[in-house]
């Protein structure tokens, strides 16, 4: 056998280990969202009738899919941008030479060390309508449909703070210190240094991150799951809510469809991520 | 950081004013379920709820451990938690090692294969998967939690990325010394990435640990949750029992604090790893 | 335009001595080259100047100013960092720019200084572009120029601002040998053109003597002398100076001086150097002293009093290198490449150039003489 051969028949026997585990539980399943999706079944699930492709139009456009999509998108603006700022706000603060700054880098970083769950408890402390310090705080009540969401939305951005933090902290240590001393010799003060020196070049990591916090926020589950239940009346019902509740025989064509439009919407994200880093590319020297 | 010029010292306190207050901002809820974790909830709810324990109960801690079973939870977690580091490690590496040094018909193709698997995450195919671990009766077991999980294309990504640094000579030496793949994996490819993969299996950990839709889909027993899952069920407990649940989130995130601060290196890079250049 | 004047400026990182007791004015409009090996403090004194150092102790004034508490951005300065330091998401024309955006400037006479105008601006930038040669590059971001195109980029950003001081830290480092070359006379021209004062660091004496008004020799963060270049190399005043200025180094061989009824002159081991005995009066008999001679001070001569045994040629082309060993040292000899082959085991007989021989103090290594 050749050394050509040898190395092929390697190269595969190499990537079946991964590729059984993708094609048993990523796109067999993908196959499978359709398939279901096509089909209805009965309550027992022992049964099953064709109802073809119209069923997608009526549940991506249904009150269900539709209210799920909004709950997750405000969500994505609750979350993303109050997320980025006071990331970038905590690197900025935390990029500085500094007697025990490790300390508040630390500190800083912390969250990182919580989980979804861990914080959805932290934030049940604070926030739970009956034992929350915060409870009385209207603002972001969970008791009240209209701000519930806003609650639940503080605990990702504390949960994600952390690795907002440690991320932009990165990308202001990857500026050159000299591009950073040649901006004060043009006489830039700090505020005009920070927006059109650093905000600049720390964007391409912006952008990744903004792209990150969306993906995060659109498989939101656990917050709502244990903060509120997905209530009050439906209002923290979020898109993955939705499809997790999705699972009996009989809801889950419609559960099908509607985890395939989180995909969609997951794609285009991650389309534009990837039109973003190609982008990036020109930056560097 | 070309700021700290000229600093006199009232600017310096300024900025030890500033940091200080945005740590106590972030640490403040976690100072706060630590104060309800340990204060007798009776109590605690009778003084009006103040932001210091009352009636502190120091052994709320432990008696978490008996009274929610937390001690199991652990040990699931804990098993679910290596099996798929290990195997993450394992069918990455073998993965990522195909990719950067063997040729073989339709590499390219597959390698994109691989990574359109990060655009599907568990979220999308909860409901077809939890149906093949129903059908596999694999619901409340190990190869339930574990399966979907035993290979990650994140990881072949990121340890193609540390193999490429390899120079090819190296490998076309050891194969002239008389080495096969599999020692040259293990000689040299490995040891020269070490940072690399260190940085995954701590990204791999963390996610492994944190994880809790999956879970919460395929078990529905309690003695085969996580200690993820674990905490929803705080939130249903009574108020006179609740401490035990805040104790049981400070513990739960204890070992990743602990990991944190011993492998801060490690754990930044691996999560900066595309996203900041260089 | 401005000097530049160090009083006993020192610099410390923590137990660091960076820069140590400098004193050294620098004229209005000279073009100063600090020189010195990696690590005597080059960068360092010139980021004191530009106000990204602090001064640890003694005074610094650019003009009339003291500037040891003014900031950076206050001090009128333009600096071309080693790496140039473009920002690297903004074209060349806005890299250009740049100085000219946040400053005021006295455009108006009697008039207090103003902000430009985006007219204004774009004028001088302009004009700072043509004199550089960029003019067709402005729209370009730096990743799509050449080192020596990012160079010129750095100058033009340097000099738009007309500050009354530039400083470059081993401007030329990343180009190649060539570009190198060319771009020293350019620098030279520039410097004639703006008639501005110009620090400039580097660890190259060619650069050091053939663009420097005066060259500051730097060592282990002390000055150890500042000069025009022809005075630094003709007289150094120690021997630190006198082996690192030229290539090959000056010869030093350790001797004793011998006073004689005839004259004075240096044992060296069993050899003897005539010293010229008017030049070397105070010289004490049996004082210990380092002599020094450049390899182009030797010569083949058969009357040559020294004896030293070829090991090795080293042919250059234009010149030949001698190596002989001497009293357990290794000496050079420079000859031109049309002398008389030599070859590995010859005896030669040398004579050093009195008017060039110089004698230092083996202990506090000054020059003696
Ligand atoms: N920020 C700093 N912190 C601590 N030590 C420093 C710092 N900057 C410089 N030094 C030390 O000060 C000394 C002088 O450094 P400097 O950069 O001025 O040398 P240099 O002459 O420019 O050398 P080179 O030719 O290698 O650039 C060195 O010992 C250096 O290690
Ligand atoms: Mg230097």
């Amino acid at each position: 056998m050749s050394r050509r051969t040898r190395d092929a028949l390697v190269g595969y026997a190499l990537l079946v280990p991964s590729a059984v585990i993708f094609v048993w539980f990523f796109f067999y399943p993908l196959v499978r969202l359709f398939v279901m999706g096509l089909h209805q079944q009965n309550r027992t699930g022992t049964a099953e009738r064709y109802v073809g492709w119209s069923r997608f139009g009526d549940v991506l456009t249904g009150e269900q899919f539709t209210e799920g999509l909004r709950i997750s998108a405000t969500y994505v603006l609750y979350t993303v941008p109050l997320g980025l700022v006071l990331g970038v706000l905590l690197a900025v603060a935390a990029n500085r030479r500094l007697k025990g700054i490790k300390v508040f880098q630390t500190i800083f970083s912390s969250t990182i060390a919580s989980s979804v769950a861990v914080a959805s408890v932290v934030f049940f402390v604070l926030l739970n309508p009956q034992i929350g310090y915060f409870s009385s705080v209207k603002f972001f009540s969970l008791s009240d449909p209209d701000t519930a969401l806003r609650g639940v939305a503080l605990s990702s951005v504390w949960q994600n703070l952390g690795l907002t933090f440690v991320i932009v902290l990165a990308g202001l240590q990857a500026i050159p210190d000299e591009v950073d001393e040649a901006a004060t010799l043009d006489g830039y003060g700090p505020v005009r240094r920070f927006f059109r020196v650093t905000l600049p070049l720390i964007s391409p990591t912006l952008m990744f991150l903004a792209v990150v916090l969306v993906i995060f926020a659109l498989q939101a589950f656990a917050q709502a799951d244990i903060l509120t239940q997905g209530g009050p009346v439906g209002a923290t019902e979020t898109l993955v809510f939705k499809i997790f509740r999705s699972q009996q025989p009989i809801d889950q064509g419609t559960g099908s469809i509607m985890a395939l439009g989180l995909f969609g919407i997951t794609l285009l994200v991650s389309l534009a991520q990837f039109l973003l880093l190609e982008r990036r590319v020109h930056y560097g020297n | 950081m070309g700021t700290e010029l000229f600093q006199p010292t009232w600017k310096k306190v300024a900025w030890y004013a500033v940091l200080t207050a945005l740590a106590v901002v972030i640490l403040f809820p976690v100072y706060m379920t630590f104060v309800r974790a340990i204060s007798q909830p009776r109590a605690y709810v009778l003084a009006g709820q103040p932001p210091w324990p009352v009636h502190p109960e120091w052994d709320a801690f432990s008696r978490a451990f008996s009274l929610g079973d937390l001690g199991r939870k652990f040990l699931v977690s804990a098993v679910v938690t290596t099996v798929i580091v290990a195997a993450q490690l394992t069918t990455s590496t073998l993965a990522a090692y195909a990719f950067t040094f063997l040729q073989f018909p339709f590499r390219r193709l597959l390698f994109y294969v691989f990574m359109a698997t990060l655009m599907l995450p568990i979220e999308v195919t909860l409901i077809p998967n939890v149906q093949t671990i129903r059908s596999l009766d694999w619901l409340n077991s190990y190869p339930g939690l574990v399966a979907p999980f035993l290979a990650t294309a994140f990881g072949t990504f990121l340890l193609r990325q540390g193999f490429r640094g390899i120079p090819r000579d190296l490998l076309d030496a050891s194969q002239l010394d008389g080495f096969g793949h599999l020692a040259f994996l293990r000689r040299v490819a490995i040891p020269v990435t070490r940072p690399v993969v260190a940085s995954f299996a701590v990204i791999a950990f963390l996610s492994a640990w944190n994880q809790y839709t999956w879970p919460r889909a395929v078990v529905t027993e309690g003695r085969w949750e996580t200690v993820q899952i674990g905490l929803k069920t705080v939130t249903a407990t009574t108020a006179e029992q609740n401490n035990l649940g805040f104790a049981a989130a400070l513990v739960v995130a204890l070992p990743i604090l602990v990991l944190l601060i011993v492998l801060q290196r490690q754990i930044v890079r691996g999560l900066t790893a595309g996203a900041v250049k260089g | 335009m401005s000097e530049v004047a160090f009083d006993g400026v020192t610099k410390r990182f923590g137990e660091v001595t960076a820069v140590d007791q400098l004193t050294l004015d620098i004229a209005d409009g000279e073009f100063m080259v600090l020189l010195g090996p990696s690590g005597c403090g080059k960068t360092t004194a010139l980021r004191m100047i530009a106000g990204l150092e602090t001064v640890t102790e003694g005074t610094l004034r650019i003009g009339d100013r003291v500037v040891n508490d003014v900031e950076a951005k206050d001090r009128d300065i333009a600096m071309v960092f080693q790496s140039y330091a473009l920002y690297p998401h903004m074209t060349v024309a806005r890299n250009i720019e740049s100085p000219l955006v946040a400053r005021r400037f006295h455009v108006d006479a009697d008039a207090p200084p103003r902000k430009l105008t985006a007219a204004e601006r774009s004028e001088r930038v302009d004009q700072a572009a043509r004199s550089l040669g960029l003019t067709d590059l402005m729209g370009r971001k730096p990743a799509a120029l050449s080192g020596g195109q990012r160079q010129r980029v750095a100058l033009a950003r340097a000099i738009v601002a007309r500050p009354s001081a530039f400083l470059m830290d081993e401007p030329l480092s990343n180009l190649d040998a060539k570009l190198r070359a060319q771009t020293r006379i350019e620098l030279v021209e520039l410097h004639e053109r703006l008639a501005t004062t110009f620090v400039y660091v580097t660890h190259d004496q060619v650069e050091a003597m053939t663009m420097a008004d005066r060259i500051a020799v730097l060592n282990e963060g002390r000055l150890q002398q500042v000069g025009p270049p022809q005075a630094v190399y003709e007289r150094p005043h120690n021997l630190f100076v006198a082996r690192f200025i030229g290539s090959p180094p000056m010869n030093t061989v350790p001797g004793t001086v011998v006073r004689t009824d005839t004259g004075v002159a240096v044992q060296l081991g069993g050899q003897r150097i005539d010293l010229d005995p008017v030049a070397h009066e105070p010289l004490a008999d049996g004082t210990e002293v380092v002599i020094g001679v450049r390899p182009e001070h030797l010569a083949v001569d058969p009357d040559g009093q020294v004896k030293a045994q070829v090991r090795a040629v080293e042919w250059l082309g234009h010149e030949r290198l001698v190596v002989c060993d001497l009293a357990e040292h290794h000496i050079t000899v420079r000859q031109s490449s049309g002398a008389e082959p030599v070859a590995p085991g010859d005896v030669l007989a040398l004579t050093a150039d009195p008017a060039h021989v110089h004698l230092f103090d083996p202990n506090t290594t000054e020059r003696l003489n």
